[in-house]
């Protein structure tokens, strides 16, 4: 196992909700990222976010960890979602809120 | 360098021969796309692993020769 490959194991050990974005929440760098903030803040989650174009070993490191090739990537749980389509899939379906409260992981929809 | 609907097509569809396949230049770039795919293939298989198939269809093109492509999979 390489060191990018422990500091992202750490990463999303420590917190339920993990997402890997191009920017911050308040200042997304890419429109999947900004949609990706969106969804969460609706459903008002609690998460942590990192920066991939801060860090370059984390943003290639992160593409071989979750074998996925974009970024926007969210863990929950250490379970691997997904980037922006499939989480605004699980969003339109519903299927979100059934899998948060499986996961036991605290939401309120905003109305 | 950048990938044209079409290339994106072949590539699938090379990987996913029953695909039926809908790609759209959602910016008229050449390099934001949004495919639609139809395949038996995806049959009892999670969102997850049917993107992950056609992530592998497109290679290395992914982040490098073709910036963002949005997916939307389906068995029917």
């Amino acid at each position: 196992m390489t060191n990018i490959d422990k500091k992202i194991d750490t990463m999303i050990e420590n917190d339920d909700v993990v997402l890997f974005m191009k920017g911050t929440p308040d200042f997304p760098q890419c429109g999947f990222s900004a949609n990706v903030v969106g969804i969460l803040n609706y459903l008002g989650i609690n998460y942590q976010s990192y920066n991939v174009l801060d860090d370059i070993e984390l943003r290639e490191g992160i593409k071989v960890y979750s074998e996925w090739p974009t970024i926007p990537q969210i863990y929950i749980k250490k379970e691997f979602i997904g980037g922006c389509d499939i989480l605004k899939e699980m969003l339109e379906n519903g299927e979100i809120e059934d899998f948060l409260k499986e996961k036991n992981i605290n939401f309120k929809i905003k109305t | 360098m950048t990938l044209s609907a079409q290339e994106i097509t072949k590539l699938i569809k090379k990987k996913i021969p029953d695909a039926i396949i809908e790609v759209n230049d959602i910016r008229g770039d050449n390099n934001h796309y949004h495919a639609k795919i139809i395949s038996q293939k995806f049959k009892g298989l999670s969102k997850l692993k049917q993107h992950k198939m056609v992530y592998e269809a497109i290679g290395s093109h992914m982040g490098t020769t073709l910036h963002a492509l949005m997916l939307t999979t389906s068995e029917s």
